[in-house]
């Protein structure tokens, strides 16, 4: 023991580290703060740590090539020892660190903790959250699959839209003129050497800021926050009513970080590494792109802009949306931290959780896109609808099922969601507005006039005409019929 | 190791208390040496942004004419898919060099060679010969036969290349990946705002 002291003084006489460590960990911090929900902050930064030094044990294996990089990521999954466990704890950890980035947010937000005087810590944090997502995409396209591959393919097709300079940033995104070697080199250096100096350097400066300033006090409603009076209130508050950061609040940090270290370790070894998926082959074409799951809430919106309003919100709203992140500790730097008086922000932060998860659940499973196979992988027109048809309708079942309707209209439950279902397409529409909409299309469906012949279109219709519940006729043109049957009566 | 205290740090008062404005010498010398960093700042800057740039050339630059093969290949009235390699490409780009697209023979002389590429964002469009439509798998983008768009959100018509035929061979002049900043300045085609192509 003795040993060990002298060991430590002759460190520390060189050093000189142990006197502000010890002032920082003994730095006195606000009694309800030591409380779960001041857990995610320092869980992010423990998973930083867990992606940096499973980063490093993949890049032992990983070859950063174009022509390679696939094999050797299944090489790392099929035949290292345990290769896959340490690509599905990065995977894994990269998913956990950005919902836990985000919850952090979302609790740093609620408890009104980017006021006076911690902008600066805020907007860090913002930046971190960016470099974040910026690590996960970047590292989505290092599983140079099929899915990294056009990932990258949209992501230049969003850079050209930039204005003026639109050919040059997708020349400087992909390196050279396609989606190549030169492409995956330079995503590589961004994730490996880039953005995880930069992550680093801020996360350090944001704890710093975090010991230096103290952590936020539990907000209580009517303690307001001044800038004239703050730090006085705040220093004799955790001075009176706090205690020692280590062990008062940090064992709760130590426990919660475990668990989650224990449920990133926990879902890689039940649920896999991630991918690769098809091979990086763009001349393979049979394939339905996807972007990881933090990302699906971008891809839902992408589909339903209208397309004139497309340019603009890629352009603007990242810009809006980033300038507002950084703007809120100055617009709102003083006043109420507690949610109880703050409904707005309450209200602001549900709108944006329930908007993300449900573009998210949109994305899991893409409503808008035609499903390829639907008219030659799925099952026919079933029975039902064409038991007792005439001829000319079960004709029109074929020409249904052969001209891909189906890939956009479901029929009994099958078929594709970007229209709309047509199990009860005749109470809706009468023969006229039929013929009409599939001759000339429309309401964002395709004209087939000119990929129908005149059988096909009537048979076609004559099958959709029957498309009605028995207890609920086809629906009519009321006049067409009335000046079918009843002689125009005289005066 | 029984040293108890290294006299590291240094007292305040033992240094000699200076006013920094009176040693003008010391400052002017300090003033000169950041100007020298900055100039060779600059000078190694230049480099270093040129280098970076290096990728961004004009699109003719990168373009040159490719051949897609005999045009026998390409009966009349159909559109396939060719498959053909990069002008531009590394050692190392493994199959990413490999480029698709589709090939439309009108007539015997007549071509349209459409960009793999959706209109939207890019990516690999297909082409259902029964419905005569191409449809993307991303966001749902439709095109017809021509190129012009049916629907979706895609707000033009397929990217073409331009095509000719040589001693028998079909040629395309290609090499960059179509988008909108480089392909925008073609022929916009008719009817792609969602028109009807039965209209006229």
């Amino acid at each position: 023991m003795r040993r060990l002291k002298a060991l430590y003084t002759w460190f520390d006489s060189r050093l000189q580290l142990g006197a502000p460590i010890k002032e920082m960990a003994l730095h006195p911090v606000p009694n309800k703060t030591a409380s779960w929900w001041y857990v995610f902050g320092s869980a992010a930064f423990v998973l930083l740590m867990l992606q940096i030094v499973t980063g490093i044990l993949l890049a032992l294996v990983y070859v950063p090539s174009a022509g390679q990089a696939w094999n050797s990521l299944n090489i790392l999954n099929h035949q290292l020892t345990l290769g896959w466990f340490l690509r599905a704890m990065h995977g894994w950890g990269s998913n956990f660190m950005v919902a836990v980035v985000l919850i952090h947010m979302a609790q740093v937000f609620l408890f009104g903790a980017y006021k006076f005087p911690r902008e600066l810590t805020w907007i860090l944090g913002v930046f971190l959250l960016l470099l974040t997502l910026g690590m996960a995409f970047t590292g989505q396209v290092l599983r140079f699959d099929q899915d990294a591959y056009w990932g990258l393919g949209i992501g230049a097709s969003i850079a050209s839209r930039v204005p003026f300079i639109g050919s040059t940033a997708v020349h400087m995104m992909l390196g050279g003129p396609i989606i190549a070697g030169a492409t995956l080199s330079r995503f590589f250096a961004f994730h490996v050497f880039v953005i995880p100096g930069m992550l680093l350097a801020f996360a350090c400066v944001h704890v710093w800021m975090v010991l230096k300033l103290g952590i936020n006090e539990w907000p209580m409603p009517g303690r307001i926050v001044r800038r004239s009076t703050y730090l006085a209130k705040y220093h004799e508050l955790a001075k009176k009513d706090g205690r020692p950061f280590v062990p008062g609040a940090v064992w709760k940090d130590a426990f919660f970080s475990a668990a989650i270290l224990a449920a990133v370790a926990v879902c890689a070894a039940v649920f896999g590494p991630y991918g690769p998926g098809g091979q990086p082959d763009p001349t393979i074409i049979q394939t339905a792109p996807k972007p990881d799951f933090f990302f699906l809430w971008l891809y839902a919106v992408l589909s339903y802009l209208p397309a004139d309003l497309e340019t603009p919100f890629l352009l603007i709203a990242p810009v809006l949306g980033i300038a507002g992140l950084v703007a809120l500790p100055f617009y709102a730097g003083e006043g109420e931290k507690s949610w109880h008086r703050r409904p707005i922000a309450i209200l602001m932060l549900t709108t944006i959780a329930v908007a993300w998860g449900v573009l998210t659940h949109l994305g899991t499973f893409t409503p808008w896109s035609p499903k390829m196979s639907a008219w030659s992988g799925g099952p026919p027109v079933p029975m039902r609808y064409t038991h007792d048809a005439s001829p000319l309708q079960r004709q029109g079942a074929i020409v249904f099922q052969s001209k891909q309707c189906r890939n956009c209209h479901s029929i009994a439950g099958v078929g594709g969601l970007r229209g709309p279902a047509l199990d009860l397409v005749a109470t809706r529409l009468t023969e006229d507005q039929l013929i009409r909409q599939v001759l000339q299309g429309g309401g964002n469906m395709p004209a087939y006039g000119k990929n129908l012949s005149p059988p096909e279109t009537t048979a076609l219709v004559q099958f959709l005409e029957t498309l009605h519940p028995a207890n609920q006729p086809a629906a009519i043109d009321a006049s067409h019929q009335a000046a079918m049957t009843e002689p125009v009566p005289k005066p | 190791m029984s040293e108890l205290e290294l006299p590291v740090e240094q007292k305040e008062e033992e240094l000699t208390p200076v006013d920094p404005l009176t040693v003008s010498r010391r400052w002017l010398l300090l003033k000169v040496g950041a100007l020298f960093n900055a100039v060779v700042g600059v000078a190694v800057a230049v480099p270093v942004v040129k280098y970076l740039l290096s990728p961004v050339k004009p699109d003719n630059a990168y373009k040159s004419w490719v051949s897609l093969g005999t045009i026998d290949t390409f009966p009349v009235g159909e559109t396939r898919l060719a498959k053909f390699t990069n002008p531009v490409s590394l050692e190392w780009d493994g199959a990413t060099d490999r480029v698709a697209c589709w090939v439309r023979r009108i007539s015997e002389k007549e071509f349209q060679v459409f960009a793999i590429n959706c209109a939207h964002l890019g990516c690999p469009v297909r082409w259902f010969p029964q419905s005569q439509l191409f449809m993307c798998p991303c966001h749902g983008g439709a095109y017809y036969a021509d190129g012009s768009r049916a629907s979706g959100p895609p707000e033009r018509g397929l990217f073409t290349y331009d095509a000719k035929i040589v001693d028998g061979k079909l040629q395309i002049n290609a090499g960059q990946l179509p988008t909108l900043s480089n392909t925008a300045k073609l022929v916009q085609i008719e009817n792609a705002r969602g028109g009807s192509p039965c209209a006229g």
